[in-house]
């Protein structure tokens, strides 16, 4: 027996393409006309370097941004992620350099002590219900000034162990095709991409990361640990965030603790042009990369034009809300 | 399953629970067997939802005993209901738009692949698939649940409350947003359920419904366990008047002259080509589902939110209406459902909320406020409209929530409002205060005001309406008059859905 219900699905379901498909698209789009602007307008633009320059660039700031893409699917906003990445790295030096411990312990060490922030961000927001702006905001200050704290106010350089800086700058695939010398930082990247999208969209962390952003109470009602799974969205935005901490100590083989903050807008940033709605819900990982390309070819190709540093703040800032103000415009037709 | 119990799968004793300033229940009582229907019937208010989501794990009691298949439990969360085998349909489907259905059914018991953190998606739709098919229905599970119509969206939850293998099947007002057809094949789920030995649990609203599903009834009010009765043995009629205390009280005959003409409305989907007039002393009632588009007129008349298209008379001038300041300019008042959120500043005192909106008459040179008129005025509305308040100086937040209504009226009458919008007025006031807001409506009317009343409640639609108009889907489906109308005509407008193209 067929019943009325199935006269209704047809009209509705042709109304809706997925929201956060066609912005992907958007930002793909975007970031094609991008690249073949800069490429008209300055002959270095496409140089080998230059390109592989900009992936260097997009190795931090995307693996932040992966991690913050879960907490703003999940429907909370987590603003210590680039201060956190700083903790991390000065711990890992730290460990390195002080106390003399092995380089797989002091990566360990900086992944966790981002995953250890993740845990009281999550507590904070899902136990205590302080709301995430402010938790992380709090967090924001906290592990920018244990990073002064612990470095005591001055970078740290991993001078004795140049491996360190080799296992990132160097390059795997170079060795393999001569010539393509693609530093291992970006490998990390798609490799850390590959995971957070896999982790998403197939396993159960991903299916009630949307499912919180959904609709918090009717996943609560229907028997879902609320406050366990928003913990672990935390934490594994800090795992994230440690990750970026140890790279970006790698890169400039040495531990800044000045650095850090303003990360956290960048990488929100590429996570909203890539789709991610900031009302929760929706979002992807493929979308975020996307983002996170858009920002930095664009702060890249300012650059080579000989835009003033200060000249690309304004652009990038002016991208952003025009993303969300895209995502808002979205939404309204949808309705 | 013989056991001590007696065939009761549920016994519930003397439930208590309260809420800040609130007695939801006090002692109640309810039991259930295996394979029976169980009406739960009452008024708005009457804590019917409330005994339930305790049995559900939503609230936890604050008195009582709570025995399941003779053993007595507490049931402190949803999934310790769960575990129990107590599912419940929430009257406010609890889906998550941004999953599928498949996905939503089987939200936290997900089939798992070899590694026990990866999810088997085929086998979850699948197994969704399988269920739509022994509950006939015809839904793609991999549909996101956003693009299903509400009728739909209710059968997603059926299937998830079955796929709990449930032995006890609360459905809280489940047919509440469906069509005739929807509703016999929601029957025909129902007794499926009862014959394979479910107990089911279904509160209503509607009398009609109880002779066809039921086979026993139990009636609340206020709070309070009245009665169980068996529906076979017992008049429909009595049950109805158990439920309903006071007959309808309909106000006299309005005035000809139209204050408030509005054509085409239209905005976006929430609302279609709506056309309505009310006139001088006319209580309107708008009646409809939860998401029918009544409070989206409200907003886009108000100026809250601007219309797509809009041809408005205010006492037969046309009048283009941009915002909130232009609708007050021209004496319409909004009266929102979420008071606390945009009729009252809570922290304040009952005479500043009354002269809030309009301090610019009280202003005295260098802007000063003149206290002595404010207090005055207030004082004189809180006579008129016996507002229950200590003094003036009462902070608002502190009065119960009718009188809370009043003092956002007594605002509205200093503005010099003639045209009252009413959105859901008695939403969340005690039953006793309720009277007191119906009397102090018909007394607006009689004064001359137009009033248009927004109400989910039927019996509150039928109680203090002149006409009905009745909406589904953003249109205008039906116009009654208050006197002639019933529940069942009204029930009809509000599901009378568009027509649309049909798969077969």
């Amino acid at each position: 027996m067929r019943i009325g219900l199935a006269a209704l699905s047809p009209a509705r379901r042709t109304t809706l393409m997925r929201s956060d498909a066609v912005q992907r698209l958007l930002a793909f789009a975007a970031l094609i006309a991008i690249i073949l602007i800069f490429s008209l307008l300055s002959p270095n633009f496409l140089q080998f370097d230059n390109v592989v320059g900009i992936l260097i660039a997009t190795a931090v700031n995307g693996i932040l941004a992966l991690g913050v893409t879960f907490v703003i699917i999940s429907g909370s906003i987590d603003l210590s992620i680039g201060t956190v990445m700083t903790l991390s790295s000065v711990m890992t030096a730290v460990f390195i350099t002080e106390w003399h411990a092995p380089v797989p312990v002091g990566i360990l060490a900086g992944v966790s002590t981002g995953a250890l922030a993740g845990i009281v961000n999550g507590t904070l927001v899902a136990k205590l219900k302080i709301p995430s702006f402010i938790a992380t905001l709090g967090m924001l200050n906290v592990a920018k000034g244990l990073a002064l704290v612990v470095s005591g106010l001055k970078p740290i350089y991993f001078n004795d162990t140049p491996d360190f800086n080799r296992a990132a700058m160097g390059s795997v695939i170079g060795g393999v095709i001569p010539g393509l010398d693609i530093p291992n930082v970006v490998l990390v990247l798609f490799g850390c991409a590959l995971v957070a999208s896999l982790i998403l969209t197939t396993t159960v962390l991903g299916r009630f990361t949307f499912a919180l952003g959904s609709n918090e109470e009717a996943a609560r009602l229907s028997g879902v640990n609320v406050v366990g799974w928003k913990i672990a969205v935390f934490t594994l935005a800090g795992i994230f965030s440690g990750i970026a901490g140890v790279l970006i100590g790698a890169r400039l083989n040495s531990a800044q603790p000045s650095l850090g903050q303003g990360y956290e807008l960048d990488a929100i940033a590429a996570a909203v042009i890539g789709g991610t709605s900031l009302s929760g819900g929706e979002g992807s990982i493929l979308g975020t990369v996307i983002g996170a390309f858009i920002i930095s070819t664009l702060t890249n190709g300012l650059r080579i034009l000989s835009v003033p540093q200060e000249w690309q703040t304004v652009v990038t800032g002016g991208i952003v809300i025009l993303a969300v103000y895209l995502d808002i415009v979205r939404r309204r037709q949808q309705q | 399953m013989p056991d001590a119990s007696g065939g009761l799968l549920v016994e519930m004793e003397a439930i208590s629970k309260d809420f800040p300033g609130v007695h939801a229940l006090r002692e109640c009582r309810f039991d259930l067997r295996a394979g029976e229907v169980h009406a739960l019937v009452g008024e708005n208010g009457a804590g019917k939802s409330t005994l339930m989501k305790v049995l559900a794990g939503v609230y936890r009691r604050d008195a009582g005993r709570i025995r399941v298949k003779g053993a007595e439990v507490d049931i402190p969360t949803p999934r310790a209901a769960q575990l129990l085998g107590i599912s419940i349909i929430h009257q406010e489907l609890s889906l998550m738009p941004n999953l599928t259905a498949a996905q939503n059914i089987f939200i936290g018991r997900e089939p798992r692949r070899a590694l026990p953190f990866l999810l088997d998606e085929r086998a979850l739709n699948d197994q969704a698939r399988k269920l739509f098919e022994r509950l006939h229905i015809v839904i793609d599970p991999q549909t996101k649940v956003a693009n299903l119509a509400v009728a739909q969206q209710q059968m997603v939850e059926i299937a998830k409350a079955l796929s709990h293998r449930a032995e006890v099947v609360i459905m809280d007002e489940p047919t509440a947003a469906l069509t005739d057809a929807e509703v016999d094949e929601l029957f025909r789920i129902i007794r499926q359920l009862r014959d394979d030995g479910v107990g089911v649990v279904h509160i209503s609203h509607r009398l009609e419904e109880l002779k066809r599903i039921s086979d026993r009834v139990t009636v609340m009010r206020d709070g309070q366990y009245i009665a169980t009765v068996d529906t076979k043995a017992a008049a429909i009629g009595e049950v109805g008047r158990t439920i309903y205390e006071e007959a309808p009280e309909i106000p006299e005959v309005a005035d000809p002259n139209v204050v408030l003409d509005v054509r085409d409305l239209a905005r976006g989907r929430a609302v279609r080509g709506v056309s309505f007039t009310v006139r001088r002393g006319e209580i309107l009632g708008f009646a409809g589902l939860v998401g029918a588009g009544r409070t989206e007129v409200a907003r886009a008349v108000f100026g809250a939110d601007r219309p797509d298209s809009a041809q408005i008379r205010v006492h037969g001038r046309p009048t283009r209406i941009n915002g909130p300041g232009d609708a007050v300019r021209q004496g319409i008042g909004y009266l929102s459902e979420d008071r606390k959120r945009y009729g009252l500043a809570l922290g304040m005192d009952v005479e500043t909320n009354i002269v809030l909106a309009t301090l610019r008459k009280f202003l005295r040179a260098f802007g000063r406020v003149d206290a002595r008129r404010t207090r005055a005025t207030a004082e004189q509305l809180v006579q008129r409209l016996a507002i229950k308040t200590p003094s003036l100086r009462q902070k608002v937040r502190n009065l119960s929530g009718g009188t809370q209504q009043k003092v956002v009226v007594a605002k509205w009458l200093t503005a010099n409002t003639d045209i009252l919008i009413f959105d859901e007025p008695t939403r969340g006031i005690d039953v006793g205060a309720k009277s007191e807001i119906y009397h102090l409506l018909n007394e607006l009317a009689k004064q001359g005001k137009a009033i248009v009343m927004i109400s989910s409640e039927l019996p509150e639609i039928l109680r203090m309406s002149h006409r009905i108009v009745v909406m589904c889907e953003g249109r205008i489906t039906g116009e009654l008059s208050g006197r002639e109308a019933t529940q069942e005509q009204i029930m009809t407008y509000a599901t009378m859905r568009a027509p649309v193209a049909t798969v077969d």
